[in-house]
């Protein structure tokens, strides 16, 4: 059983991880290959197939328009099983054996960190849809991403607090096996600090935990106003339950780390109230994104996409773009004309890579109603 | 003050269920003297049982009523118990000759196995579910301190099965069997004990108190998934070697002691995220100054 983890692992790859190659009409030598790795079992499934469904949308609808550099694209999709050690063998895999142009993914940072510096080192361009660890694309000048970084997200929060929710004392609790959170928790202290607010109580626990009582009986302790969670969707719920049980009914916010109906499916009632930021959201929204909503929910039987939906869909755009104008499918060539972005209409907002080979884009804030997302307000960079 | 009592309560119910499981590798261990890896999944397989028996039960008995709960969980620990006994016939008896590091790595074989069997698409998938309310749920409040009837729940089953556990084991001439043969097995055969039945009945024994933590602790914490067995069975296994291996009163108290030390070195800012290694830090010191755990006695063995 301690064996379990990294064990278990090799024997899933062996047996159901083998590459699918989807999207793809007639594989052959003469097409584009396009390398996806995608949490689409595990702790983080929703978003890693989100992420994938949103991906392989764009494919499919660019073949339809006839590819790129009149090559057709094949989209080679691994899944890492939301599992730390996963990314650096599916990627090593993708590129190596699968000889793909660029690699799109992941969600999570922590599994984007291990897949960067391989990605970085075969000088092939990687394309984080919706990792938000400033880390990421600090690894190196092949490694780009859709979204916004968490010391935007971070201030977001931080000013949501003071200013909607009105709190002036705030627990944060944090995931420590996460790079995602502890960056976000870094950058929310930060900005809720200096707009003069207190921290009451800091706590951590281990993504994958169950039990949270211990933390959530001491951050009730502190009487703080409201709750930061920067974490995943499943460890929100079960949180924002055991907080209701122990009586703690203070409201709860988080990062895009909460999006997913999952939130919703496990929490029931107790996250209902409660609120996070994310990269977009399907109720407001311009002709370019009511699109994509439309053709989204006729290809995969009326699901509504979410923010990670709409990244992935934008990652392989943005992509696909940079290949036409490098004209090429050459690792350097398609990593300078990814860093030349500018304005790129996407469904997610304009996206434009600045010098650290982030985008620039807006938040918006949602809060659970009636078991849905609603959204609340958006916020500027 | 309050916090302190909460946190009290909050041990006690995780430590309940530390117990439950732990009993298992603690009788497997005394009664054939290896540990049965394989156990912290069948607590798994329990909480699944009961996540899918509810709605069969919830067919002719209201829901959330404490006489369909009971049912549920009866229904789940007998599944079980029959599962525990198939892994034992299917994957240990054969092996019962060979030297117990053998049967040490299927048993971990077997665990990866039921494991990521139970991931597949196919059967559970990986994907976290939420386990159903199988009984009306209630909460107290007491000033700050605050008890919710399925805390109490966690408790008053764990005692129940803990009483009944030791009627079985000091009482019946099943328990009077076992007690043989984990004392030794060869003279216990000479006497006539069927000891292929014994280990069976062990295997089935565990397994259904193991199956009954899986339930109450999908209750208390909501959401179940292939993997939830991994860590809980590796704490319940320090549990079990902290209270002295083979010794049973032993398991109980080492599970309720952990429950307790974890959930107030998680409840201090600073060391939350430490409670995991907390809890292996005082197993290595266990081992180091009393080698045969809390309630265990020091055995000479024999060259």
């Amino acid at each position: 059983m301690f064996l379990g983890l990294t064990a278990g692992a090799l024997l899933v790859l062996a047996s159901g991880g083998c590459g699918k190659s989807e999207g793809g009409a007639g594989a052959a030598a003469d097409t584009v290959k396009v390398g996806e790795f995608a949490s689409l079992t595990g702790k983080e499934a929703t978003f890693g197939i989100s992420s994938h469904e949103g991906t392989l949308l764009a494919i499919e609808e660019l073949n339809a328009g006839g590819g790129v550099l009149g090559r057709k694209l094949e989209l080679l999709t691994e899944d890492d099983q939301s599992k730390a050690g996963e990314p650096a063998t599916v990627v090593n895999k993708l590129i190596a054996r699968d000889n793909v142009v660029a690699i799109l993914g992941e969600v999570a940072s922590s599994r984007s960190l291990e897949a960067a510096p391989i990605c970085q080192q075969n000088k092939i361009p990687m394309i984080s849809p919706s990792s938000t660890n400033p880390k990421v694309t600090e690894t190196g000048d092949y490694i780009f991403r859709v979204c916004f970084v968490d010391p935007f997200q971070g201030t977001v929060m931080a000013n949501f607090a003071t200013k909607t929710l009105h709190a002036k004392k705030v627990s944060v609790f944090t995931d420590v096996k996460s790079d995602y959170s502890k960056g976000l928790a870094k950058y929310f202290k930060e900005g809720f600090l200096a707009s003069g607010g207190q921290i009451v109580a800091e706590l951590d626990f281990n993504g994958g935990d169950k039990d949270f009582k211990a933390q959530l009986t001491a951050i009730k302790a502190a009487g703080p106003d409201a709750v930061f969670v920067p974490g995943y969707y499943t460890d929100a719920a079960l949180i924002c339950i055991q907080a209701k049980q122990l009586g703690l009914n203070v409201p709860f916010f988080g990062g895009d780390g909460w999006e997913s109906d999952q939130l919703v499916k496990i929490g029931q009632d107790s996250v209902e109230g409660n609120y996070f930021s994310t990269h977009y959201a399907s109720d407001v929204a311009t002709d370019r994104s009511k699109n994509f909503v439309v053709s989204y929910q006729k290809r995969f039987n009326g699901k509504v996409p979410d923010a990670m939906a709409a990244l992935g869909y934008d990652s392989a755009l943005v992509l696909a773009d940079a290949i036409r104008r490098a004209g090429s499918t050459d690792g350097p060539k398609v990593r300078d004309a990814l860093a030349a972005t500018k304005d790129f209409d996407g469904v997610t907002g304009e996206t434009t890579i600045n010098e650290k080979r982030d985008a620039t884009k807006s938040a918006v804030i949602l809060q659970v109603k009636d078991g849905k997302f609603k959204y609340l307000e958006t916020v500027a960079p | 003050m309050n916090e302190f009592l909460q946190q009290l309560v909050n041990g006690l119910a995780l430590g309940a269920i530390y117990a439950l499981i732990a009993l298992g590798y603690t009788m497997v261990y005394g009664v054939l003297r290896f540990i049965n890896f394989a156990h912290g999944d069948v607590f798994m397989l329990g909480a699944f049982a009961g996540y899918f028996l509810s709605p069969v039960v919830n067919r002719f008995l209201p829901a959330q009523s404490y006489l369909g709960g009971t049912l549920v969980l009866l229904l789940a620990m007998l599944l079980c118990a029959g599962l525990g006994m198939l892994i034992e016939f299917l994957a240990y008896r054969p092996l019962r000759q060979r030297p117990k590091l053998t049967v040490l790595i299927t048993a971990i074989g077997v665990s990866l196995f039921i494991e990521y069997t139970c991931q597949h698409k196919y059967v559970f998938g990986a994907a976290p579910k939420k386990f159903p309310d199988l009984i009306p749920t209630e909460t107290w409040r007491f000033g700050g301190l605050v008890l919710s009837s399925n805390q109490l729940l966690v408790f008053v089953t764990s005692l129940l099965l803990l009483g009944a556990l030791r009627f079985v084991v000091q009482k019946t001439r099943m328990g009077m069997a076992m007690r043989a043969v984990s004392f030794n097995e060869q003279a216990a055969a000479l006497m006539g004990v069927n000891i292929n039945s014994v280990i069976s009945f062990t295997f089935g024994l565990g397994s259904a108190l193991a199956a009954a933590g899986g339930i109450l602790f999908a209750m208390n914490y909501a959401s179940i998934e292939p993997l939830m067995g991994v860590q809980m069975g590796l704490k319940a296994f320090i549990a079990a070697v902290f209270g002295g291996i083979g010794n049973i009163p032993g398991a109980a108290l080492g599970g309720i002691i952990l429950g307790i030390i974890e959930t107030f070195a998680g409840g201090i800012p600073g060391l939350s995220n430490y409670r995991d290694g907390i809890a292996f830090a005082i197993l290595i010191l266990m081992l180091l100054f009393k080698p045969a755990g809390l309630l265990g006695k020091a055995q000479v063995e024999k060259v």
